[in-house]
């Protein structure tokens, strides 16, 4: 960050030849240049959908749930509570045991398994999204047929190494003199980890959690083949369930104009979620 | 505190969700006929409460999701293989809903009049040999049209697809070639031409691409107002895609009691030739994998329903009723349904 | 970490050893669901590539062949997709992601930097899907009119008649690569637009946090010898952060390699050689999104799940790559 505010700028100085003064200014308007490119897409994405979705967004697409195929005025409820409810007993399964990794690693350095852990959690982090929908349509739906918890099961196995690392991360920031004081208390060191450790990292693990979610609130693709998709709204987490990420994905490659429709709205919605949950992540972050 | 929330939103849906759970049905596969079964079971739900959810995402996974016994009852455009029927953990009925027409639609600008067609023709479209518009063989057959010499984008299905497999099925009566080099199947291995998934995605690609040909069922182009050609049939006649010429694909064609039959080819002299049933597929005795005998009842009543009331939607969307001798062969064959052995 | 500092049950141990047992216990149940989760995928998957993995052996991975039909199937169309998407994305994004990144470590002042950091993570934020959307929303149909423009010259036509004879053939010349084969704007080259876009924000992170860590004195020493900003960002800055920029590289392949519906929905499809760089292709994850939902006869199923197992030692293989690459190259002072 101090970077900028240091050092004499090389330009002022006399005796600068004109070569390495142009290749200078040069580099850096390709510099900027580059920047904007890496910009644009985002503003364009997000300004299209501004422009094709809002004027989608009315009572009936947050009410009503699909048409059929070739009528209009449909909606997509059915995407939003799936999501929802596919995403909260995602966490269960990835906090759960994403902060329980967490907590291995950072407090139990010396246990001989750590370093297995270590390296499969980080390990499944780069496993592909639509690998792990593979995984639990072998694990869940041969078994009990394709269901919202499948698809839950799938998101979860997505969370847990996300939260893992900022669990572990946060943790060791706590520090080393706090936990001393708790146990020269007399405390044993469990009631230690979860009195004053994990209060004292709650705001993070909170800023974990949340960027976990909206990295797996987008994913359809470890859905298809688990929740499947359903065109009413199902409350059932043993039935298939739909989801937006699901619905995008069926909108944008249909011909239906009603479909494509219902994709744009739904793209603006989720990236709205998503967006207002990292930025939120981030501020969090930012102010402790 | 987070996790207890979210802990207790799970056990409340768990707890509304068991009531609603004998109410539903889940179907899956063909494409081809979900604008009428999206209608059908709308209409379906209206009338008796009872939810049914049809995913749309092929033939071929239909047929593979009811073996895995991952659905209630499956969709497929063409009936599965003694096979495949060997395959599945237990006996499967066949039972027709429709009939409807496969087309070639297109996007060639300038052109207003229905272009016309041979299978001969589409077959060497999709083997890559006719490439332009303006090609001798298309404009031999369409007279006074001025074609563009744009060149051909064929647009084919990346899913296996029982669309597929009946327009494969045409083109393997009619084209030496395409039986030898590609053969008949949900999935091909395509000579050329871009892949789109569904129904649904091969019409839209051909309506955002000017130059493009696709194959796609009646009802896809007529709702999405995407023109299409006619097809010459056996007896030499140029037939334009409808209800008629779909079910008259079906007259003189003998239909066994399983319904298991290709409709193709029709030498009916009115048939159109690229037509087909459209069926679903399910389990003869229906106790299994912890199915209650009111889920299996449900699913009876729903498939009783589709063949007999069901069908008075049929022909709004396009698609051919099924001839009365058909409808009384599916009628008895879903009146055969078992549950635990006794009659459901 | 300084051992000694370490907190430890020591002498009241007897008395909270219990309790500090059950709670370890816990802990330790938990965190085994991850090595739980490694051991099923891999059986997972395993079990279920076996049969294609004993009827075509490893040969899987580099025969061409892909025929539902006849049971034919060979992976090499895809696995090469992949690896083509993959790093052409790489090389269009690095330079501009590294360039990105020194625009916000190094130029912009503060009032700008911070929105333009927060605007690249929200790139990464996007969901495939709606890159999917926006591509073939948008994109195709301007590089779609792109290629039937250059269809207007009759010249191009021809060239285009002589091309399709090759590509009927299964031959291609480099001319031929880049003459359009389809005309709906989807096909490889999209698909490597839209990856590049992707994984841009992957390595502007990585890269900007590395340049921000690059010590002080390195750059206030090549300032004094009277260097220019751009001959102290090329002498003195990257080539400190060049093994985190690495990393940060590594990570963005990881990513690419298992890109699957923005891909899916705009390549194409096809699993035939690539022949032109607008016509379709396939990548192991999008024929898995494709295929893996209808794949019925076992073979073909088994070689779909296979194309799955082969991303997951790839991706494996990607991390462990990263991990290497970092922990040799990285200069101690970052560590």
């Amino acid at each position: 960050m101090s970077a900028r505010s240091s050092a004499l700028p090389a330009r002022s100085r006399p005796g600068l030849s004109p070569a390495r003064r142009a290749r200078n200014l040069l580099m850096g308007a390709l510099i900027g240049l580059s920047t904007v490119i890496v910009v644009a897409p985002l503003i364009l994405i997000f300004g299209y959908l501004l422009r094709e979705g809002l004027g989608a967004m009315n009572l009936d697409f947050f009410t009503r749930t699909p048409a059929p195929e070739g009528e209009t005025g449909g909606g997509l409820l059915n995407a939003i509570v799936g999501s929802l409810q596919m995403l909260a007993m995602a966490s269960v399964l990835g906090v759960g045991v994403g902060v329980a990794g967490g907590i291995f690693l950072a407090e139990y350095p010396r246990h001989p398994l750590m370093p297995t852990v270590r390296m499969l959690s980080d390990v499944l982090a780069g496993i592909p999204a639509i690998v792990m929908g593979l995984v639990a349509y072998g694990l869940i739906v041969l078994q009990f047929g394709f269901s919202g918890l499948a698809g839950a099961v799938a998101l979860g196995f997505l969370m847990i190494p996300i939260v893992v690392r900022t669990t572990e991360e946060v943790l060791k920031l706590v520090p080393l003199t706090v936990r001393e004081a708790g146990l020269s208390l007399g405390l044993p060191q469990w009631l230690v980890i979860l009195r004053i450790v994990l209060p004292a990292a709650a705001g993070g693990i909170v800023t974990g959690v949340m960027l976990a979610l909206a990295r797996v609130a987008g994913e359809a693709a470890p859905l298809l083949f688990t929740a499947f998709g359903n065109p009413l709204v199902s409350l059932d987490p043993t039935k298939p369930m739909s989801a937006l990420p699901l619905e995008i994905f069926r909108g944008a490659t249909s011909a239906y104009d009603e479909n494509q429709r219902l994709a744009k709205a739904g793209a603006l919605l989720l990236i709205l979620i998503i967006f207002a949950t990292s930025l939120l992540a981030r501020w969090a972050s930012r102010r402790r | 505190m987070k996790k207890t929330l979210l802990l207790g939103l799970a056990l409340v849906t768990t707890a509304t969700a068991s009531q609603a759970a004998a109410q539903t049905i889940t179907g899956a596969g063909a494409s081809f006929p979900y604008p009428l079964y999206s209608k059908m079971f709308a209409e379906y739900r209206k009338s008796t409460g009872v939810s049914v959810n049809y995913q749309s995402v092929g033939s071929g996974a239909g047929q593979k999701q009811i073996t895995e016994r991952t659905v209630d009852f499956a969709g497929s455009d063409n009936p599965m293989t003694d096979e495949a029927m060997r395959a599945a953990p237990g006996r499967l009925l066949h039972v027709p809903t429709a009939i409807g027409a496969v087309v070639p639609a297109y996007n060639v600008p300038g052109v207003t009049q229905p272009l016309k067609f041979t299978g001969r023709v589409l077959a060497d479209i999709y083997l890559g040999k006719i490439r332009t518009w303006n090609d001798r063989a298309i404009t031999a057959l369409n007279p006074g049209v001025t074609l563009p010499g744009l060149p051909i984008t064929a647009v084919r299905r990346s899913d296996g697809s029982g669309t597929t497999y009946v327009f494969a099925d045409y083109l393997s009566k009619v084209s030496n070639e395409w039986k030898t080099r590609v053969g008949v199947g949900n999935s091909l291995q395509w000579p050329t031409g871009t892949g789109a998934k569904g129904n649904d995605g091969v019409a839209g690609v051909v309506k955002s691409t000017p130059g493009a040909i696709g194959y796609v069922e009646l009802v896809y182009a007529k709702q999405n107002k995407l023109p299409y050609g006619s097809v010459r049939n056996r007896a030499g006649k140029d037939v334009l895609a409808d209800n008629g010429p779909a079910s008259a694909a079906a007259q003189g064609v003998v239909i066994p009691a399983d319904t298991r039959v290709s409709l193709t080819n029709s030498a009916n002299r009115d048939a159109y030739p690229i037509t087909s049933f459209t069926y679903v597929i399910f389990y003869r005795e229906q106790r299994y994998g912890g199915r209650t005998q009111a889920q299996a009842r449900a699913l009876k009543n729903l498939l009783g329903w589709m063949v007999t009331s069901g069908q008075a939607y049929n022909e709004a969307l396009d698609y051919a009723k099924l001839p009365s001798a058909v409808a009384s062969k599916a009628r008895n064959l879903i009146g055969s349904m078992t549950y635990g052995g006794g009659k459901l | 970490m300084s051992e000694p500092l370490r907190p430890r049950p020591a002498p009241r141990a007897a008395l909270s050893g219990r309790s500090d047992r059950t709670f370890q216990l816990l802990i330790l149940a938990l965190a085994s669901v991850i090595v739980g989760v490694f051991v099923l995928s891999v059986y997972q998957l395993g079990r279920e590539s076996w049969p294609a993995l004993r009827e075509f052996g490893l040969g899987f991975y580099t025969e061409r062949t892909w025929n539902p039909v006849t049971g034919q199937f060979g992976a090499a169309q895809m696995v090469i997709g992949t690896l083509v998407t993959s790093l052409a994305a790489l090389v269009l994004s690095v330079p501009l992601a590294v360039a990105s990144a020194l625009f916000v470590a190094e130029y912009a002042p503060k009032w700008l930097a911070n929105p333009v950091g927060y605007l690249i993570e929200l790139l990464a934020a996007v969901p495939s899907v709606v890159y999917g959307l926006w591509a073939l929303f948008v994109v195709a149909p301007i590089l779609g009119r792109w290629q039937q423009g250059f269809f207007a010259d009759p010249a191009n036509l021809q060239v285009y008649t002589r091309c399709q004879d090759l590509w009927n053939s299964g031959q291609t010349t480099l001319q031929c690569f880049f003459v359009p084969s389809a005309f709906d704007g989807r096909g490889l080259a999209l698909a490597i637009l839209i990856l590049t876009v992707m994984i841009l924000p992957y390595t502007a992170s990585v890269a900007r946090d590395v340049i921000r860590l690059v010590p002080q004195d390195q750059r206030e020493a090549m300032y004094a010898l009277g260097a220019t900003k751009w001959e102290v960002i090329s002498r003195a800055i990257l080539p400190y952060a060049r093994a985190g920029i690495l990393g940060g590289v590594i990570l963005a392949l990881g990513r690419a390699l298992g890109e699957t519906l923005a891909v899916a929905m705009v390549i194409g499809d096809s699993q035939d050689i690539i022949k032109s760089l607008w016509g379709g292709a396939s990548t192991m994850a999008s024929v898995i999104a494709n295929q893996f939902g209808d794949a019925q006869e076992t073979l073909h199923r088994s070689s779909v799940v296979a194309l799955g197992l082969g991303l997951f030692f790839l991706s494996v293989l990607v991390n462990f790559l990263a991990r290497v690459v970092i922990a040799r190259l990285t200069p101690r002072g970052i560590q």
